[in-house]
């Protein structure tokens, strides 16, 4: 059983934009490899490139643990090197307007809480930390709240994936296996497993 | 009580509800490809678990193969690493695998429907953001990450939430030169790239009951890019003759016995929906995409907007899509001069897309500035159109005629744009930088009109060239 994810608490790290899609995450070609090693060194990489003073290439958001993000995040491909790399890098984190749905799942997965606020609080958040990023964000998965200092706002996380983090059971593949000879009952009652 | 098709199959795939309060779903369909499954077997072999059901579990390769020569060992060392490590992993689980040289290897989302693997009123999973596509049979159909991969390996199961769902029904029909792209594209359009959070779409409605399986498939693999999960439309006639036949299909008796219980899995008449949503296929055109979202498209005679119109919450995303893209507010779309054209992907590889395409080029050159490809959606549409030989159209035409794969729709084979190349894609991502180029361009639209715009060298409507 894995620990479990009741507050994460630390740094934030801006990174603005609506509609980041996993491809700019972790760019495709990085996907050529059989294992998740190393991969944290190519997050936005075409990103990074391309704008110099790009969040993820700022020293004083080295020491964030918690992604402060947009509209959208992380929408597109299942790829879940996006997830993972974000977590290698140091993420535990996220919180933003609304994610891509995958993304959530697959983030929830690695036991990464992701906790949607009001477009008012997100764009004030993503402010306030830009201004003081060495003041740490609170996300509050248990009371569904995120606070950044007097600041408490109101916040969002699917309920089954709150538990999953709340009781640590994100690895699915255990508490699934619990289900033993109910998963072959099921088999047998659907006519494409027997043959129609 | 009146249910939907997701009532049904959710319920009779519910193996029971778990502690944390979602479904704990039996899969009866795994599809797995090379790129999201190695960690995942890598993560069963260290706990000590095997593939639970390997005869409902199959394997194909599609996202890295080489379109030009697919001879062994490929010449991109990663490509071929991940290839072994795919037969291995087939091999030592029982899976089986659609080689190369198998004659049925192609694009996961192509290959699963022609083989007839999905079938309607099944649970299906893959480890790839487009397997709602196999809802255009009928089934529900999961795109799930590598962690999930996992899960299915081990137990034949996933943990799911319910998704909500909205009924999308498109009445009417469609104008000559339009397809089900551009219906799939003015979805997009109008309910927004994350109007599907957290929804399943059913597809229905006169338009929707009257196209052939394979504009079904295009609509519902798409499904993604308007932030739903998945898609489906209901089983019904078209699809049982469709079903019919197929090598993984039921035969003789069991095919009758089979399209009775296809037939009760389809949403009840009066069954109710958390929305409903209804468009005028009529009024559909052509659609292409101007920006770095499916979402940001407009018809082919329409001007790009002005993201000073845009509503408040997208002002932003559209100056910096207009930015990447380097137009300019209120262009015309038509005449945007192109530089490589892309016929492929699990949307539009299919032998319908190829003949679309075909009946554009034929008797015609493409522009002279153009790169264009074919790319089969596997190698039964390979065979299938060369029997027909629109591979010789699109050849003498000046097309490339490859073999089948993913290809350019995300360019991690050799197929990439180059630069700042501007590629008409009939694929459904036109993200910054997903076609192996991070500076390079893609304008989404249907086949036919890619065919146009590579022999015209510009976005064109193809209305004309039918005309
Ligand atoms: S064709 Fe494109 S979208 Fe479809 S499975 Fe391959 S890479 Fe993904």
């Amino acid at each position: 059983m894995s620990p479990i994810r009741r507050t994460i608490v630390g740094r934030g790290l801006p990174l603005p934009g609506t509609d980041i899609d996993t491809d700019r995450i972790m760019p495709a070609r990085f996907l050529k490899s059989v294992t998740f090693e190393g991969l944290e060194e190519h997050l936005f990489k075409d990103d990074r490139l391309q704008f110099p003073d790009h969040s993820f290439n700022q020293d004083r958001y080295r020491e964030a643990t918690i992604l402060v993000v947009g509209q959208n995040f992380g929408c597109g491909s299942s790829r879940e090197h996006a997830p993972e790399a974000l977590r290698r890098w140091g993420i535990r984190g996220v919180v933003g307007e609304s994610f891509g749905d995958i993304f959530l799942g697959n983030c929830t997965a690695l036991g990464i809480p992701c906790l949607t606020v009001d477009v008012e609080d997100a764009d004030w958040l993503m402010e306030a930390v830009a201004e003081d990023p060495e003041r740490e964000i609170v996300l509050d998965v248990e009371n569904r709240e995120v606070l950044f200092g007097e600041r408490a706002m109101p916040a969002m996380i699917p309920k089954g994936h709150q538990e999953q983090l709340l009781t640590g059971t994100w690895n699915a593949t255990f508490v699934l296996l619990e289900a033993g000879e109910e998963i072959e009952q099921v088999a047998k009652s659907l006519p494409y497993v027997t043959g129609y | 009580m009146a249910e939907t098709l997701l009532d049904k199959i959710w319920r009779t795939h519910t193996v029971r509800t778990l502690p944390s309060g979602q479904t704990q779903l039996f899969v009866g369909l795994h599809l797995v490809h090379e790129v999201t499954s190695p960690q995942a077997f890598q993560m069963i072999r260290e706990v000590n678990l095997s593939v639970r059901l390997p005869d409902r579990t199959f394997a194909t390769i599609d996202h890295i193969v080489p379109t030009a020569s697919q001879l062994r060992p490929f010449g991109d060392v990663l490509a071929e690493e991940m290839t072994v490590h795919l037969v291995q992993n087939c091999k030592e689980f029982g899976i089986p695998l659609f080689d190369l040289d198998s004659g049925r290897q192609g694009i996961v989302h192509v290959i699963g429907p022609e083989l007839g693997l999905t079938q309607p009123g099944m649970v299906i999973a893959c480890g790839d953001s487009h397997t709602g596509t196999h809802g255009a049979l009928g089934a529900l159909a999961f795109p799930i990450g590598t962690s999930q991969v996992r899960d299915v390996l081990a137990t034949q199961c996933l943990a799911l939430d319910k998704p909500k769902l909205r009924q999308i029904r498109v009445e009417g029909e469609l104008a000559q030169g339009v397809y089900a792209k551009d219906v799939i594209l003015a979805i997009i359009q109008r309910l927004g790239v994350k109007g599907g959070v957290g929804y399943a779409y059913e597809y229905a409605g006169s338009l929707v009951e009257t196209m052939s399986m394979e504009e079904r498939l295009t609509i519902c693999n798409m499904s993604i890019e308007g932030g739903a999960r998945l898609g489906y439309v209901n089983p019904d006639a078209r699809t049982f003759d469709y079903m019919k036949g197929r090598p993984f299909a039921p035969h003789g008796e069991a095919f009758d016995r089979a399209v009775a219980w296809w037939k009760k899995m389809a949403t009840d008449p009066g069954a109710r929906f958390d929305d409903v949503v209804t468009l005028d296929g009529r009024s559909i055109q052509p659609v292409v995409t101007w920006g770095i979202n499916p979402g940001q498209s407009v018809e082919v005679n329409e001007r790009i907007p002005d993201p000073a119109d845009a509503p408040e919450a997208d002002r932003a995303a559209w100056a910096e899509a207009l930015a990447f893209m380097s137009f300019e507010p209120g262009q015309q779309i038509v005449g945007t001069p192109i530089d490589v054209a892309f016929i492929g992907s699990c949307t539009n590889a299919r032998i319908s897309d190829l003949r679309a395409a075909a009946a554009v080029a034929r008797g015609r050159r493409i522009a002279k500035s153009v790169r264009a490809l074919v790319v089969p959606g596997s190698q039964a549409v390979a065979e299938a159109a060369e029997a027909e030989g629109l591979h010789e159209i699109f050849q003498e035409a000046g097309f490339e005629w490859r073999k089948a794969g993913c290809s350019l729709c995300l360019g991690i084979n050799e197929d990439k744009l180059k630069g700042r190349e501007i590629c008409a894609s009939s694929s459904n991502r036109n993200f910054k930088g997903r076609q192996g180029s991070p500076t390079g361009r893609t304008l989404l639209m249907s086949p036919a009109m890619v065919a146009a715009a590579a022999v015209t060298g510009e976005v064109t409507d193809v209305r004309e060239l039918l005309r």
